[in-house]
């Protein structure tokens, strides 16, 4: 939220310092700082609400989890626990025993090659199914069944069919995050307003120019809904999908912290991948911010 | 007279189901080059249809649009339309709005430059020249309307087809833009087909005035001529008896002979 509000306070602020003379500068000054002013205030109302309320719970969770023979470590302990951890992310001693960076890097590169692919086959087919009555009478109620089969049910049979961990766990992302991908894609074609049509109709727009010009733009709210449900599940399913398979992974880092009985260890990976799904719902969210910029608001 | 534009017999039923509806019931219609022709009638009874039919956006059941004696079936730039509520792309800039027309009836024949050359020219035509990297939702409905009429006069069409241009504008926009409209149609000569429901922009833009009945199977009920001399000043044309009498005859079609039933 507070990223994009200083991209636009950059962006606007840009050419009017190179367009206008000296001289207009000057009566700009004081709104500027004033900007500025209202910007942290508007920080500060956001951040230190959640900051209090984390500060609450751990005090909590340290004192519930202080007593001797509780079954899971106070904050305190988790963090003198995993200080070598936290500290030294980059280690790599062969094997799986690296660093959480490592570990984390790994998942995010099955995530991006998985949900990369979804996107891809996600928007054809959404294009095709928004497009066509006849493919949306006859593939959206095979959608809507499959869309419902959770992750790991699909791992058993990818593991039959690719015989190796490392395409399983890349179709298992592609098939859990391509549904809501697929279906809002679908939803954006079917809904480009009529006058949209008529323009590209009018200018003869060529099947080609149609697509990239009027129907990706016309529905990019509603296929960026779908991407960012897709990265959501990407990550989900990539956890999970790691602890089954083994190797490098955060998903299997906490399966071998479990075996280990290493609960500080589990925390701390719980704790980056909560990070991380956020960092990434965000990330899809600022960038259909940019690219929507003006469809949005018709 | 020598037809330009003709419409020639058409008859559009709409089918949903079972159900059909005979929306227009012969319509014939010549229009001559250079001439600003309005279409007028109640809401419903089947203006936008028939444009659509002359754009080439919706087929007639029969009878056809016959453009310089060849019939016209498809859409085309040599319609362009101007449509009722602006329809500019809002991911696009105004510039990018009109460009998008112009790279495609131009791709051959003008440069990249002069393509370049004839968006802004077409923008300045309709004073919008300033707002060039505005998005449509930055700007005015008036100025929206401004950009969407430089989009169709920019593609250098045979006949502009207005829908209800000002219909959704405040009256002091949408006299500022009659004026406007009125001003390019005696600059660049084009020949303009605009419906409206409004009796006074029909009187003071048109040199004919072509009122339709009510539908269902609505046709065409009576034709005006407007000999009013152009330039045509809206403020002079106020106590102007030619004008007055247009305007009375256009009134009584509409709310004597042809009321609208539903509002009554
Ligand atoms: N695609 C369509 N299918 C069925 N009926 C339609 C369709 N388009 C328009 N109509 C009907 O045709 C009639 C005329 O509509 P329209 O041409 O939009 O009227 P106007 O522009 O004069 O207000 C209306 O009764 C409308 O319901
Ligand atoms: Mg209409």
């Amino acid at each position: 939220m507070n990223m994009t509000a200083t991209k636009i306070e950059v962006e606007t602020a840009t050419p009017a310092a190179t367009a206008a003379p000296v001289v207009a500068l000057m009566p700009k000054r004081p709104p500027r700082t004033e900007a500025y002013a209202r910007m942290v205030r508007e920080t500060a109302v956001r951040v230190i609400p959640p900051l209090v309320v984390i500060a609450l719970l751990t005090l909590i969770w340290e004192l519930v989890c202080r007593r001797a023979g509780s079954a899971l470590p106070p904050p305190s302990k988790v963090f003198k626990d995993t200080k070598e951890l936290i500290l030294d992310p980059f280690f790599d001693n062969g094997g799986i025993d690296k660093g959480l960076f490592w570990h984390l890097s790994a998942s995010l590169q099955r995530v991006a090659f998985g949900y990369s692919l979804s996107a891809i086959a996600g928007i054809a087919l959404g294009v095709l199914v928004g497009q066509s009555v006849w493919a949306m009478r006859g593939l959206d109620p095979l959608f809507q069944v499959l869309r419902t089969i959770p992750p790991l049910a699909w791992l058993p049979l990818s593991l039959a069919a690719f015989r190796d961990g490392q395409p399983s766990a890349i179709f298992v992302i592609f098939i859990t995050s391509i549904w809501p991908i697929i279906i809002n894609t679908a939803v954006g074609i079917r809904n480009i307003p009529q006058d949209y049509r008529n323009v590209a109709a009018v200018v003869q727009l060529n099947p080609l120019e149609f697509f990239a010009k009027i129907m990706i733009p016309a529905a990019a709210p509603y296929i960026f809904t779908g991407l960012r449900i897709g990265i959501g599940l990407s990550w989900l399913a990539i956890v999970a999908a790691e602890m089954l398979i083994g190797g490098v992974g955060i998903g299997f880092f906490i399966w071998d912290a479990w075996n280990s009985s290493h609960i500080s260890e589990i925390i701390l990976a719980l704790f980056y991948v909560g990070i991380i799904g956020f960092v990434l719902d965000r990330l899809i969210a600022g960038l259909g911010k940019v690219v929507t910029r003006g469809t949005a608001q018709n | 007279m020598t037809a330009y534009l003709k419409l020639d017999h058409i008859d559009k039923v709409f089918t949903r189901g079972a159900a059909t509806t005979e929306v227009l019931k012969d319509i014939n219609l010549t229009i001559e080059e250079g001439e600003y022709v309005s279409i007028i009638g109640h809401s419903g009874c089947g203006k936008s249809t028939l444009l659509n039919i002359i754009a080439g956006l919706t087929r007639a059941t029969t009878g056809g649009v016959l453009l310089e004696n060849r019939e016209v079936n498809s859409p085309g730039p040599d319609r362009a339309v101007v449509f009722q509520n602006h329809s500019l792309l809002p991911w696009l800039t105004v510039y990018e709005n009109v460009k998008l027309g112009v790279d495609k009836v131009f791709a051959k024949t003008k440069s990249r430059a002069e393509r370049d050359a004839w968006v802004m020219h077409n923008l300045s035509l309709v004073q919008m020249a300033h707002a060039r990297d505005k998005r449509p939702s930055e700007i005015s409905g008036g100025m929206k309307q401004r950009v969407g009429i430089a989009r169709a006069l920019a593609m250098e069409p045979k006949v502009l087809l207005l829908d209800e241009p000002f219909g959704a504008l405040d009256a002091l926009t949408r006299a500022h833009l009659q004026d406007s409209v009125m001003a390019l149609h005696q600059k660049l000569g084009n020949t303009i087909l605009m419906i409206t429901h409004d009796v006074d922009e029909a009187v003071l833009l048109s040199d004919r005035i072509v009122m339709m009945t009510n539908g269902p199977s609505a046709r065409i009920g009576e034709v005006l001529d407007v000999p009013l001399a152009r330039p045509r000043k809206r403020l002079e044309l106020a106590t102007n008896a030619a004008y007055l009498k247009c305007r009375q005859r256009v009134l009584e079609f509409l709310y004597e002979r042809h009321r609208f039933v539903e509002a009554a």
